[in-house]
């Protein structure tokens, strides 16, 4: 079967790719644009390590096809920090030791960037309920949730 | 930076670790993330069935589909007899290896793999699955541990006799192996005991959980030569076990280790690498194979499931006499479940003069078990720490006042053997009584558990080498997998000796053509045993420089000393010449005798080993049965946190797996012997709304073996949890809960029949 044509932004950039139809957004994103941090951990939307944004929305990349992308604008963890500048939430991580294997970790900041987003100044239960679609199995959140919420009040300071 | 409160310039600092900018950027490249020009996909066909004889397979269609390039099952591996099952002095049994990794006569569990393609994509690898076609003659299963060591239960190995017993038994049968540990007369010690409690406790099987799925590539080289890029917890575990199910060479394989997405001790075995290198050798073509998470639940891990009964008795002033464990821990379906280490750890914590463990090791048509963080020593410590906190009820004294009254330490006789040197178990309880959350109220519904845990710890076969670059920068290559930050301690200790700032100092795990043997990573033996080689390996460095600065200014090398990061003249020269920092020393190498390095192997002894003490309170929902987490804390002996930020996260983390494995984490068999819950949906790890923040408190008693006082950290977390959870529900509604998980259901039955 003929390879679709689709055309996207990814990261600010105009990407044009050609997917089979049953190709997810995330095998688009790692295996036909070589943009690997996007993570696959379960394939069915459970663990949340393969989080992009899709126009603004938060998804499993895994839930979404690869021709559903046409004419959208993606956001992958590439595209996260601004040249050699890591985004706050990405430095917060680094110094609190927020992770540990870092599998979940590009998940993890997509989530919780599109949380501060939308709201910024998170109580820790809305953080927590947030990020309650991502799963890390080696921190037991604590200093995930402390660095969310720390880039929040450091936000609302500066 | 300079300085902290223990006196030393980098130990205990929270530095940023070198790996970490890849890690929060997405480049960092796990097993999933390599490919290679050319490659195929390479995917399983697994075993529908618990228990089954093989009778034939064809796969003639499959391979007439367009697309696949290459077909392998057990009849393209080697097999290996009974007398080559154990190479060299260790584990593996490479025949059990082999069998688990194709099938041969048999299946023996739900996701048993039976057949394996190469084809130029997956959707024509998936396609070419459905195309094989399996025979099966269905035959009885058993799952579960007590039906396995009934004398009529199905038997899965007609070779496999029990182990440990006289006289050896004529009837092959279920249980591999019983191991007795004992210390003492239990007799007279339960005779002597005023107060007895016994009581039964199960747990079930649950896995690891790791987030990344297990991946490979593998090249085959038209030479022989095989080239393997995959996570793993040990990339010379890897080539090891490759070599010796393939037949090779250890010396022709190559492997290079990926970033780990997570192990906890299920990536210390191999389940695709042989049979990716089995698939490029018939096809040609290097392989790529991944596993789905649905083949990770059926098919990899988990940790064994139980059947325990516990018997404490204590005379009424709170001393206890004597303590008897009985373990059953299924293993899967090849021998092998840690219930020898649950017999060991079990009642470590405390100092008793008449003891007995004895533990059966079980095979079910379940996945083969394989190492879970401190594998063994949770489970036992369910049951007994939970049998504690009912002793200490009936003796009316404070739970944790009872531990301390028989709290092991240094000189207190295990039961296995050792006697314990300096530990820090009671300093853990004294942190403990004085931290504010153990006089915090409670309100209704409310209850507060305590346990404790004890693991021995782990050094072993440790490979590493340390570089001065010619601008007086440092590597240090080491050949254990870093699966949390463990390449930020080896910095920190390597900057600690040279003196220099962290930010000169970077840390490399090297493949296993780049550094000698290296234990796996496990055992929670990386910042202990690799630090020890790294810091005689740096030290090493440092008689080096010092000898390259004599020569330049024409003294003796003892008129040298080497301070703050540079070489600086002594005694009767002190002053007369102009100090030489790492870098001036490394610009002159050519000068003075050549690069500075050093390579050290060492099989490394003394890892301390390790006490924790929890604190945790719960709220029981009487309506749902549903438990939640109000408070917890998390105190335990580190010895020295190297880098406390990770020491805290190996213990949050830890928690938080016990906590799922005490509330939510289950195994669940039909009838039909089949999983029924292979997904993250169903089998519910905790998620970030499930916990609250996890208090942490480091206590520090060196160890007195290592230079800056290290005991392992990553696996004593997770041992108290579980009755931890089990002594605050009792707390708060007077239930004893003995059968994990204790999940909604179970907490409802018990509330319904009197709680």
């Amino acid at each position: 079967m003929a390879k679709n044509h689709v055309t996207t932004t990814i990261n600010g950039e105009p990407v044009e790719f050609l997917c089979e139809t049953q190709q997810t957004l995330l095998d688009v994103l790692r295996d036909e644009l070589q943009l690997t941090g996007s993570k696959e951990g379960c394939a069915s939307g459970d663990c949340g390590a393969c989080s992009v944004m899709v126009d603004d929305r938060l998804v499993c990349s895994c839930l979404v096809m690869g021709v559903e992308a046409e004419g959208s604008s993606i956001e992958t963890i590439e595209g996260m920090a601004d040249g050699e500048n890591l985004h706050p939430l990405q430095q917060k991580f680094l110094e609190n030791a927020a992770l540990q294997c870092g599998i979940c970790t590009p998940g993890f900041l997509i989530a919780a960037k599109s949380l501060l987003e939308k709201n910024p100044d998170p109580t820790e239960t809305e953080v927590r309920y947030w990020l309650a679609g991502n799963l890390c199995r080696c921190t037991g959140y604590d200093k995930i949730i402390r660095s969310v919420l720390e880039v929040a009040a450091e936000a609302k300071g500066a | 930076m300079s300085g902290n409160a223990n006196g030393y310039k980098w130990i205990g600092t929270r530095t940023i670790r070198p790996d970490g900018v890849d890690k929060v950027t997405g480049r960092a490249a796990f097993g999933a993330d390599f490919a290679l020009p050319g490659m195929l996909v390479g995917k399983i066909l697994r075993s529908p069935h618990a228990h089954a004889r093989i009778l034939s397979i064809d796969s003639s269609k499959a391979e007439a589909l367009p697309g696949v390039k290459a077909i392998v099952t057990s009849a393209d591996f080697p097999e290996i007899p009974p007398s080559e099952a154990i190479k060299g002095s260790s584990p593996p049994n490479y025949r059990h290896l082999s069998q688990n990794l194709m099938a041969r006569e048999k299946v023996l569990y739900d996701g048993h793999a039976v057949a394996a393609v190469a084809a130029t994509s997956a959707a024509v690898a998936s396609e070419a699955l459905s195309l094989i076609s399996v025979e099966y003659e269905v035959l009885p299963h058993v799952t579960d541990v007590l039906e396995a060591m009934k004398p009529d239960a199905p038997v899965l190995h007609d070779d496999l006799f029990t182990g440990g017993v006289e006289p050896k038994p004529d009837k092959p049968s279920n249980v591999a192996k019983r191991v007795e540990f004992a210390i003492g007369d239990i007799d007279a010690g339960f005779a002597d005991a005023d107060v007895v409690v016994e009581r039964d406790y199960s747990t079930e099987g649950i896995h690891q959980g790791y987030i990344e799925t297990h991946a490979v590539v593998a090249n085959m080289g038209e030479d022989g030569q095989a080239t393997i890029w995959c996570s793993s917890q040990g990339h010379f575990m890897v080539r090891q076990y490759t070599a010796g199910l393939l037949n090779m060479n250890i010396g022709d394989i190559k492997v290079t280790p990926a970033e780990i997405g997570g192990g906890f001790g299920g990536k210390t075995t191999v389940y695709l690498e042989p049979v990716a290198l089995l698939l490029s050798r018939k096809s040609g073509h290097a392989i790529k194979m991944v596993m789905t998470r649905d083949e990770v639940f059926r098919a990899t891990g988990p940790t064994s499931g139980s059947a325990m009964t516990i018997k404490i008795g204590a005379k009424k002033d709170g001393k206890i006499t004597a303590a008897e464990a009985d373990l059953k821990f299924f293993a899967g379906a090849f021998p092998g479940a840690p219930v020898h280490l649950g017999c060991m750890c079990g009642f470590t914590p405390y100092d008793i003069e008449n003891v007995k463990a004895v533990g059966f090791d079980v095979v079910t048509n379940r996945p083969k078990a394989i190492s879970y963080r401190a594998p063994g020593a949770p489970i036992a410590a369910f049951a007994i720490e939970s049998a504690i906190d009912e002793l200490a009820g009936k003796l009316n004294i404070e739970p944790l006042a009872l531990r301390e009254m028989n709290a092991a330490r240094e000189g207190t006789r295990t039961a296995y053997g050792p006697t314990l040197g300096v530990v820090g178990f009671e300093e853990t309880l004294e942190a403990a009584k004085t931290h504010p959350h153990f006089s915090e109220p409670l309100g209704p519904d409310q209850g507060r558990g305590i346990a404790s845990g004890y693991w021995f710890n782990v050094g072993g076969e440790s490979s590493a080498s340390v570089s001065v670059n010619e601008d007086g920068s440092v590597t240090v290559t080491s050949g254990a997998p870093d699966i949390g930050g463990s390449r930020a301690s080896l910095c920190i200790m390597a900057a600690e000796v040279f003196g220099i700032d962290i930010g000169e100092v970077r840390a490399v795990i090297g493949d296993t053509n780049a550094t000698a043997f290296n234990r796996h990573t496990g055992g929670s033996r990386v910042t202990f045993a690799l630090g020890m080689v790294v810091v005689n390996a740096a030290e090493d460095c440092i008689v080096q420089l010092r000898t390259a600065a004599a020569k330049i200014w024409d003294i003796d090398v003892e008129a040298v000393v080497w301070e703050e990061g540079e070489a600086r003249p002594a005694g009767d020269n002190a002053g007369k010449f102009e100090p030489l920092s790492l870098g001036d020393l490394a610009a002159k190498t050519p000068m003075t005798g050549g690069p500075i390095s050093s390579e050290k192997s060492s099989n490394v002894q003394g890892p301390g080993p390790a006490f924790g003490t929890h604190i945790c309170d719960v709220e029981v929902d009487r309506e749902t049965g549903h438990v939640k987490i109000l408070r917890y804390t998390a105190i335990q002996d580190a010895g020295r946190a190297i880098h406390p930020g990770y020491v805290e996260g190996q213990m949050q983390g830890g928690v938080a797996q016990g906590i799922g494995w005490a509330l939510n984490e289950e195994y669940i068999y039909g009838d039909d012997g089949r999983l029924q819950n292979p997904g993250f949906l169903d089998y519910r790890i905790p998620v970030a709304s499930d916990l609250p923040m996890i208090d942490t408190v480091i206590v520090e008693v060196p160890n007195p073996t290592h230079p800056y006082g290290v005991r392992g950290v990553g696996e004593i977390p997770i041992i108290p949890p579980m009755a931890a959870v089990a002594n605050a529900i009792e707390d708060a509604v007077g239930m004893r809960l003995t059968d994990l998980p204790m999940s909604p259901p179970k907490v409802l039955e018990a509330l319904e029949n009197g709680g």
